[in-house]
C-alpha cells in the first residue's frame, strides 16, 4: 500500500478526534436545550487565546493554562446561556440563531480589538513520530488521544450519573422531568457548562497545531456544522461518526487533489447526502 | 396529611378548579372521580405544583405548599405519576426509574429503592434495559408508578391510571393500585372509570366542572342514587 496514502488516512483519523469532541459539544447543547450556539467554533477562539496568553505572555505551565481554558471556557457557557439564551429560550429559533450569530461578530471583533488579526502561536513545538516511514505528529496524536478519552469521559457522565440521565431526558418531556425533581434551569446551566468546557478542551488541541487569531472559528466552524447535520443534529453518535466520515474525505481528498478541493469535496457530499438522507446518516 | 381549601385555579383567563376542598389522611387511599374536562387532572398538577393555584390554600402536614415548584414538591414526599404515563421512552427502563430517585434523599436508597420495585413488578426487572417506549401499556403504567416510587413519597398522586389501556389491562392496573394500597402508602386517584375506582378507594370525592359535588365511603358513593343513575349507568 502507499505509505504516503496512509499517512494522509492516520491524519485524517487523528484530526477527526477534535473534531468529533466539538461536535459532541454542539450536539449535547441542541439535543438538551434546542438552540444552536452558532458562535460555538469563536468559543473554542477564545481558549486558544487562553491558553496562549497564559503560557506564551505569562508564562504559566502549559497543563495550567489548558486547564484554565476549560473552566474559563466552561464559564463562558454558562455566561451565554444565563445572558443570551435564558432570555429568549421561549421565543422563535430564528432569534436565538440571530443572538448567538450576533455574538460571533462580538466575539471575533472583541478579539481583534485585544489581539489584533496577528496570527500568534504558542510556540511549543512537540516532536513527529516515525513509525515505518510514516510521519505522525505527537501533537496530532495527543489531540486525539485527549479528544477520545473526553469523549469517553462525557458518555459515562451521561450514563452513570443522575445529572447525566436528567440531561439524555430533559429533551424527551421538558414537563414532566419536574415531577422527578429536576431544575429545568440548572440542568441547562449544567450543559452549557459542559458545551463550553468540551470547546475549551479542545482549544487546547487546536492550539497546539494551528496559530490562533480572530477569525480561526471561521476556518473550521462551518466544518463542525456540517458534520453535526450529516450526522443528524443532536443526534451524538451520529455527529462522532460523522467526523470520521468527513475527515477522511478531507485527508484523502487532500492527498490525491489538494486541500481546498478535498473541502469542496467534502461540502458536495454533504450536500447530497442530505437530499438522501436529511435526517442525518445515522438514527431513524 | 393532603389538605386543600378552597382551590381555584386554571390557565390564563380560563378558570378549571372553583373553590375545591379536600382531604387525604395518613395511610388512605383516597378517589377523585368524575367526568371528562371535570378539572381532574388540573387538581392533580395544582398538588404537585405544575399548575399555579389563584387561589386557596393547599397543606401538606400542615405545611403550606402553595407556590412551590413541581421539582422540589419531590422533595416534600409527593410523586404524581402523570395522565398518560409520560415515561422517558428512549430512555431504558431502568433509566426511568433511576431518574425517579433523582432527589438526593431518594438518590441514598437508590438500590434499595430499586430491589422494592422490581420486586412489585417483576416484568419490570426482565425488561430493564429495554427502551421503555417498547413496553406494552400496562407494563408502561408499572414502569410509570415505579418511577414515581423511586423518590419514596408519602403521598402517590395517580393521574387516570387506566387511560388508554385494553380492559384486560385495566384490570391489571386495579391490582396494582390494590397492591401498592397494600404497602401502606397514602394514594390519590383520579378517575373516569368509576366502577373500578370506587372498588379500590376508601373514600371518593365527585368532581364536576371543576367543583366538588359529593363526598362519601366508596360503599356510600357505590349506593348513591346520583352516581349510580348518572356514572354507571344503573
Amino acid at each position: 500500500m502507499d505509505m504516503f496514502l496512509l499517512e494522509a488516512a492516520i491524519n485524517g483519523l487523528l484530526l477527526a478526534g477534535v473534531l468529533a469532541l466539538l461536535t459532541l459539544g454542539l450536539n449535547l447543547i441542541f439535543g438538551v436545550i434546542d438552540v444552536v450556539w452558532i458562535a460555538y467554533a469563536d468559543l473554542v477562539m477564545c481558549g486558544m487565546y487562553v491558553v496562549y496568553w497564559l503560557f506564551a505572555v505569562f508564562g504559566w505551565p502549559l497543563p495550567l493554562a489548558f486547564a484554565a481554558s476549560v473552566v474559563g471556557v466552561a464559564v463562558l457557557g454558562v455566561l451565554v446561556h444565563l445572558l443570551i439564551i435564558a432570555p429568549i429560550l421561549g421565543s422563535a429559533p430564528i432569534n436565538q440563531l440571530l443572538a448567538t450569530g450576533g455574538l460571533l461578530y462580538f466575539l471575533q471583533s472583541f478579539a481583534t480589538l485585544i489581539f489584533t488579526t496577528d496570527f500568534r502561536n504558542i510556540g511549543v513545538r512537540l516532536p513527529v513520530l516515525e513509525i515505518g516511514g510514516i510521519y505522525i505528529s505527537y501533537s496530532r496524536l495527543l489531540a486525539f488521544g485527549v479528544a477520545l478519552a473526553g469523549a469517553t469521559a462525557l458518555y459515562f457522565f451521561l450514563k452513570r450519573t443522575y445529572i447525566g440521565t436528567a440531561i439524555r431526558a430533559i429533551a424527551q418531556d421538558r414537563e414532566i422531568i419536574g415531577l422527578m425533581g429536576v431544575d429545568q434551569r440548572r440542568i441547562y446551566l449544567v450543559t452549557s457548562a459542559i458545551g463550553g468546557a468540551l470547546a475549551g478542551l479542545g482549544a487546547c488541541l487546536l492550539a497546539l497545531q494551528y496559530d490562533v487569531h480572530p477569525f480561526i472559528g471561521n476556518t473550521f466552524g462551518p466544518l463542525i456544522f456540517m458534520i453535526c447535520v450529516l450526522g443528524g443534529l443532536g443526534n451524538m453518535i451520529g455527529g462522532f461518526v460523522a467526523a470520521f466520515i468527513i475527515s477522511q474525505i478531507i485527508a484523502i481528498g487532500g492527498y490525491y487533489f489538494s486541500t481546498e478541493l478535498s473541502y469542496v469535496l467534502a461540502f458536495i457530499l454533504f450536500i447530497l447526502l442530505m437530499f438522501v438522507r436529511p435526517q442525518g446518516i445515522v438514527g431513524r | 396529611m393532603l389538605s386543600l381549601f378552597d382551590v381555584s385555579a386554571g390557565y390564563g383567563s380560563f378558570r378549571a378548579l372553583f373553590g375545591v376542598s379536600l382531604e387525604v389522611a395518613a395511610g388512605e387511599t383516597v378517589g377523585v372521580i368524575g367526568p371528562n374536562g371535570a378539572g381532574k387532572t388540573t387538581l392533580m398538577r395544582v398538588i404537585s405544583g405544575l399548575v399555579a393555584a389563584s387561589a386557596g390554600a393547599i397543606s401538606l402536614d400542615g405545611r403550606s405548599i402553595v407556590g412551590i415548584p413541581a421539582h422540589r414538591t419531590v422533595a416534600r414526599g409527593i410523586a404524581h405519576v402523570p395522565e398518560n404515563r409520560r415515561l422517558f421512552p428512549k430512555l431504558s427502563v431502568e433509566d426511568n426509574l433511576r431518574i425517579g430517585a433523582f432527589i438526593p434523599a431518594a438518590r441514598r436508597h437508590f438500590a434499595e429503592q430499586l430491589a422494592w420495585v422490581y420486586q412489585l413488578f417483576p416484568q419490570l426487572r426482565e425488561r430493564r434495559s429495554q427502551p421503555a417506549g417498547t413496553l406494552s401499556g400496562g407494563e408502561q403504567q408499572m414502569c410509570a408508578i415505579g418511577r414515581a416510587l423511586m423518590s419514596r413519597p408519602r403521598l402517590l398522586l395517580m393521574d387516570e391510571p387506566s387511560a388508554g389501556l385494553a380492559p384486560l389491562v385495566v384490570q391489571e392496573v386495579f391490582e396494582l393500585i390494590r397492591r401498592i394500597r397494600a404497602e401502606g402508602l397514602t394514594v390519590l386517584i383520579v378517575e373516569q372509570n368509576i366502577q373500578q375506582v370506587l372498588g379500590v378507594v376508601d373514600r371518593a370525592y365527585l368532581l364536576e366542572v371543576g367543583a366538588i359535588r359529593l363526598s362519601g365511603t366508596s360503599t356510600e358513593l357505590k349506593n348513591n342514587e346520583f352516581i349510580r343513575k348518572a356514572y354507571m349507568g344503573l
